[in-house]
């Protein structure tokens, strides 16, 4: 951990890595959060809308109820879920990999911090571009709701949008950024540590982006629920 | 120079190195032999610090360096260039930055000079003009010797070299062990090469020690090795019919 958070040998270089990273990590991460995000959206403003039988209900609950479903969880922890398996396996089986045949070992014979180097940029540029990702899911998620929800007449889009901007606090939004800054250090650490101490073969290196995953997987549901208790009660 | 001093290295309850004491002299091929599983690649390792020994001492050129912290090992490992079983070259990097990496990282030169040094260490290993190819797209023979480039880029003082010619064909692994050889004299720096291939020590081997059963079992030179009376060098020597053959 110490060697992970040491300054890098090269500032140029680890700049140059972070962006690459941001790219790689972030960036590449789009189109799987565009789909899961939309359909997220449309599928919770579904299932709001056919559970609402009272007619005392006005419709712009589930504009409301999509909103706060969005904003709160389904974005900040579902992404985190979805990255946890895209980018944490990814992650593990690079540097296992790395680890395996020996590139972690030439990079440490030239006297590189190869912890600080591999990890690092990862750790650093995933803190920095998931909450820009979560924001993006939590527009598309609420931009999915509305398609739907007025497509197939479940409300129209003024009752939407009023239950979207009902009782709104800035809050929420900040809680799910504090979340995705955790899981995203969670979600890259973790399977980082795995693939870092592969030890073996191909086989070995398959075992530790399973075990990054998982793991990682649980670790964002812990962190949440500990966050979740400490921000919101 | 380097020295090494009654080293002992342990993974868990299995001794790998037990008491093992050797100088390498610069300006020679020093040839590290032995059967699979003899301790080897783990000497090499305890050499270079990738492994912790248990006791002993390494000293390059008198530095102990089994004593120094991180950072003036760090100092010491930019004199080293290794060459790798599997050549560990980065993927993800071109042949021109792979060789560029390490002075990317250390050298103060400027982009022209270090296109300059990339195109001269590749030139020196016969492999001009493959500058922009991956690493997937080399055969093992350009892989070790894109591995030799990139380990010289830094004008080390000491080269290792851990089974430089696994998995290649004869001609070419004659061609490698005359390159190391070259490389060794040109620079005059100290090189050890760990193999078990028995042209590699007729062909280069200035200094030889055999390891057997993580001991140093024998030392010697390419002259004097057909000629020991200790029965596991002989077993390793003349394991090869063609051994025989010459042995008479």
């Amino acid at each position: 951990m110490i060697r992970v958070f040491s300054k890098p040998d090269k500032i140029r270089i680890f700049f140059k890595q972070l962006i690459d990273e941001i790219y790689g990590l972030g960036l590449g991460s789009l189109g799987i959060i565009s789909i899961i995000s939309v359909f997220m959206g449309a599928v919770i403003v579904i299932q709001t809308a056919s559970n609402i039988d009272s007619p005392l209900l006005p419709l712009y609950t589930v504009g409301f109820t999509a909103r706060q479903s969005i904003i709160l969880e389904f974005s900040p922890t579902i992404i985190a879920l979805i990255l946890a398996g895209k980018i944490g396996s990814n992650i593990a089986s690079e540097i296992g990999t790395m680890r395996v045949s020996e590139q972690i070992d030439a990079l440490e014979i030239m006297g590189v911090n190869s912890a600080n180097f591999l990890v690092l940029p990862k750790v650093i540029a995933s803190m920095f571009i998931n909450p820009f990702l979560v924001i993006y899911s939590m527009f598309l998620g609420l931009f999915g709701g509305w398609l739907v929800g007025v497509s197939t007449g479940l409300c129209t889009s003024y009752e939407y949008i009023y239950g979207i901007r009902y009782d709104f606090e800035m809050f929420s939004v900040t809680y799910a950024l504090v979340k995705t800054v955790f899981f995203a250090f969670v979600i890259t650490s973790i399977p980082a540590y795995h693939g870092y101490y592969t030890k073996g073969g191909a086989l070995e290196v398959g075992r530790s982006s399973t075990k990054g995953v998982v793991y990682s997987s649980i670790a964002v549901l812990l962190t949440n629920y500990v966050l979740t208790q400490i921000l919101l009660i | 120079m380097i020295e090494v001093k009654n080293i002992y290295k342990s993974f868990g309850e299995k001794e790998v190195l037990k008491d093992v004491s050797f100088v390498f002299e610069r300006g020679k091929t020093n040839l590290i032999i032995g059967a699979s599983g003899s301790g080897k690649s783990v000497l090499t390792k305890c050499i270079v610090g990738l492994h912790e020994i248990d006791s002993g001492e390494v000293l390059f050129d008198g530095r102990n360096f089994s004593d120094m912290n991180l950072k003036s090992r760090k100092e010491i490992r930019k004199e080293i260039g290794m060459l790798f079983q599997g050549s560990a070259l980065f993927d993800s990097l071109s042949v021109e930055e792979n060789v560029k990496f390490p002075l990317k990282m250390y050298a103060s030169m400027t982009e022209k000079e270090m296109q300059e040094r990339v195109n001269f260490c590749l030139g020196r290993v016969n492999l001009p003009g493959v500058n922009h190819l991956f690493p997937a797209e080399l055969s093992g023979g350009m892989k070790k010797r894109v591995g030799i480039a990139r380990a010289i880029a830094m004008n080390p003082k000491y080269l290792f070299c851990d089974e430089p010619n696994s998995g290649l064909d004869p001609q070419t692994s004659i061609v490698i062990d005359n390159l190391i050889e070259e490389i060794t004299k040109e620079y005059d720096i100290t090189t050890v090469v760990v193999t078990h291939d028995m042209n590699s020590v007729i062909e280069i081997g200035s200094k030889i020690m055999f390891i057997y059963k993580g001991r140093k079992a024998w030392e010697g030179d390419k002259v004097t090795i057909t000629q020991s009376n200790i029965q596991e060098l002989n077993d390793f020597v003349f394991a090869s019919h063609i051994m025989k053959k010459l042995r008479g």
